[in-house]
Parts: structure tokens; C-alpha cells; sequence
């Protein structure tokens, strides 16, 4: 598939949102929600996160799993890497930037389980892409889920203190909200397409 | 605890969907058909149950500090011999469902039901356990299908149920939609029905 990576980049921001249409990374999605700050920095540690996991894996699969052929293996190298991944940043950051350990530190185990990061490196094998544009999906998804993390966040603030029927109070109304969010991103889908 | 008990209690009364709005990502994606679902449940089902069981055998041996790590890769495990499955007997689905299988690793239930009950239960009651949140798990999938398919094609299990004098609602068929449905159910049975009971 020949496809810009540029074009990648824009379309997994907007267009194929990894949250709003893919549905991935809703747990922490829904969970850190609450506040505009702490979203930030989950944000930023997704987007960190996203862009060097699907640069490893896709080294990692290319070279190692499919000259070896385990490609049925895929699930657990991947997902071992990410979580080798977590572990070395949360140690570097902790050695060089303990400013930014403390505010990003908290968020980084969560990253691990967050599927959304796991979906990314899966996607770019199933849909074939070369380095360069597995880099710019990565990245362009960790953008795309930083961007829909803020707004929720943003929306829920102000939606806390109005009346809200019990029953749909807290993750009955961020759903709501997101599916409204996501028709909203629909209408980004004249931009540019991929699949 | 009794055995049904147990698995009552997993499946309706502590739902993970519902009641801990756990493992949403996949109850979302693969909902616009209901055969995915369908065999999305029966993979989430198959592999919580053998990974409760598994965990559960072995877990005075797993040390405390690695015990995440051993869970991933016991549940990638199960995972991996579902998607082997699907790639072998239902070529069609497994396309349909695409890396959706290969989530369910990190769907968020299946490590909450290790940490919480196999890791302090024992085999038989971990494996009924397991089965039950997978049931109850299935349930809301096939639920939120079912009005999905059947508003947004038309038809169920692909038989063609409504006719031609239909209009098919086409926002059934793409995301927002399941954020909508998800967020009714929720609603419906946090709201009204807890009510009554209450």
C-alpha cells in the first residue's frame, strides 16, 4: 500500500480517531477523565509511548518474527515489548527528569494494559505499512487519543455541576458524550481516507 | 459460596460491563453484527475461564512482584490458541473481527478477574467464576448486536428480518452509535431497574 505517511499522520488524528472509531484505550479513557491536568499527561505518555512501540515492533516483526516464522507469537512479543518498553522510559525518566516522573510517572504502568497501544502495533501489521509510516501512525494515533481525551475531560468539567438523571451519572454520561464526539469527528471523514 | 452462586453472581449482579464499565473496548467494536459477537464471546469466555483455572493452580508460585507479567502472558497464551482456531475454521469471522481477538489480552476483565478472584480462590471455583463474567460479559455484546444489526441492516445473524419497507438507520452501523447504545443499557439498568429493587 503506498500511501503518504503524512496522509497516515492527519488521518489517524482525525479522520479514523483510534478512540472515537476504533474504540481503543477506554478504560483509562473513561477513568482519567475526571481532570483536565492528569488527562494531559496521560495524553502526552500514550502519544511517547505509541510512537517508539510501533517503531520496536515493527522492527521486531519484520525482522525477527517473520524471517523465524512465529508470526503466530505476534500477541506475546508484542505485548512483552510494550511492557519492557513502560518499564525503561519510567526508569529513565526517574534518572534524568524527576520533575517529570512525578507527573507523568503515575500514569506509565496504566499505559501497559491500555489496549489502544497493543491495537496500534496490531493495525499497522494487518494493514502493511513500512517504517516510516508505522512511525506516523503511531504518533498520529497517540495524537488522536490525547485530542479526544482533552475534550472529554474538558466537556466533563463543565458538565459536573449540572442535573443528571441517576443511573446515567459518570460513565453512562462520558459515553454519551463520546458518541456525540464521535459524530462530531464524522464529519472530519472528507478530509482523507484510509481504509 | 455455592458454585452457582458464584457464577450468578459474576455474571449478573457484579457484571463487569455494567456495573465496573470494564473491558468496553471490544463490547464497542465488533458490535455491529451479531455473529461477532457472538464468537467474540465465546473467545472471551474460553479464555477467562482457562486463564482463571490456570492462574488459580499455580498461584502460590507466582511471585508476588511479577505476578502482572505472568497473567499477560498466561492470558496471550489462550489468546493465541483462539485466534489459531478462528484463522483455521472461520477464516470469514476472524478477518471480520481482526485485531479485536488479539485485544482481548488487554481487555481490562480478564486481568481484573485474575487479580481479584483466581488469585485467592480455589481452581473449580475460578474456572466457574471466569465463566460466568464471560457469560455476563456475552450478554452485553449480543444485547447492544442485536438492536444494532437489527436497525442498522435490517436483518440478524444475517437472515433479512425486516423489509424492504425499512430504512436502514446507517448511524447503527458506525461508532457513535455504540457509545449511544452502551450508554442506554447502563442507563436502563442503573437507573429503572435498580430503582425498583431498591
Amino acid at each position: 500500500m503506498e500511501l503518504n505517511p503524512f496522509v497516515i499522520f492527519i488521518a489517524a488524528i482525525f479522520t479514523s480517531n483510534i478512540l472515537l472509531t476504533n474504540f481503543l484505550g477506554m478504560c483509562s479513557f473513561l477513568s482519567v477523565s475526571k481532570e483536565i491536568e492528569s488527562s494531559l499527561g496521560l495524553g502526552f505518555a500514550v502519544v511517547f509511548v505509541m510512537t517508539f512501540t510501533s517503531a520496536i515492533n515493527y522492527a521486531v516483526y519484520h525482522y525477527i518474527l517473520v524471517p523465524l516464522d512465529i508470526v503466530y507469537l505476534q500477541y506475546i512479543i508484542f505485548i512483552i515489548v510494550i511492557a519492557a518498553f513502560v518499564q525503561l522510559t519510567e526508569m529513565v525518566i526517574e534518572r534524568f527528569s524527576p520533575v517529570l516522573y512525578y507527573s507523568l510517572g503515575i500514569f506509565l504502568p496504566l499505559i501497559t494494559v491500555n489496549c489502544a497501544i497493543l491495537g496500534i502495533s496490531l493495525f499497522m501489521v494487518i494493514r502493511e505499512y513500512n517504517f516510516v509510516q508505522s512511525v506516523a501512525f503511531g504518533a498520529g494515533g497517540g495524537l488522536g487519543w490525547l485530542l479526544a481525551i482533552l475534550a472529554l475531560a474538558g466537556i466533563r468539567a463543565k458538565v459536573n455541576y449540572k442535573f443528571v438523571p441517576t443511573g446515567l451519572q459518570g460513565a453512562g454520561l462520558s459515553l454519551i458524550i463520546t458518541g456525540l464526539m464521535a459524530l462530531g469527528f464524522i464529519g472530519f471523514s472528507g478530509i482523507v481516507v484510509i481504509q | 459460596m455455592s458454585k452457582r452462586e458464584i457464577f450468578m453472581n459474576s455474571a449478573f449482579t457484579e457484571n463487569s460491563v455494567w456495573k465496573q464499565i470494564l473491558g468496553i473496548c471490544s463490547a464497542l467494536a465488533i458490535t455491529n453484527l451479531v455473529r461477532n459477537s457472538l464468537v467474540m464471546g465465546l473467545g472471551v469466555i474460553f479464555t477467562l475461564a482457562l486463564s482463571s483455572l490456570t492462574v488459580s493452580l499455580i498461584r502460590s508460585y507466582i511471585p508476588k512482584r511479577i505476578r502482572m507479567m505472568v497473567q499477560t502472558l498466561i492470558i496471550a497464551s489462550y489468546v493465541i490458541i483462539v485466534d489459531l482456531f478462528l484463522k483455521a475454521f472461520m477464516p470469514e469471522i476472524s478477518k471480520a473481527l481482526g485485531p479485536y481477538v488479539g485485544l482481548i489480552i488487554t481487555n481490562c476483565i480478564i486481568m481484573g478477574r485474575l487479580e481479584a478472584f483466581a488469585g485467592k480462590n480455589s481452581p473449580i471455583d475460578s474456572m466457574i467464576d471466569g465463566i460466568g463474567t464471560g457469560v455476563g460479559y456475552s450478554l452485553v455484546l449480543i444485547i447492544i448486536s442485536f438492536v444494532r444489526e437489527l436497525f442498522g441492516f435490517g436483518t440478524l445473524f444475517g437472515f433479512q428480518i425486516l423489509g424492504d419497507w425499512w430504512t436502514k438507520w446507517s448511524i447503527m452501523v458506525m461508532a457513535p452509535s455504540a457509545f449511544f447504545m452502551l450508554a442506554i443499557l447502563i442507563w436502563i439498568i442503573k437507573g429503572p431497574l435498580s430503582a425498583k429493587k431498591g
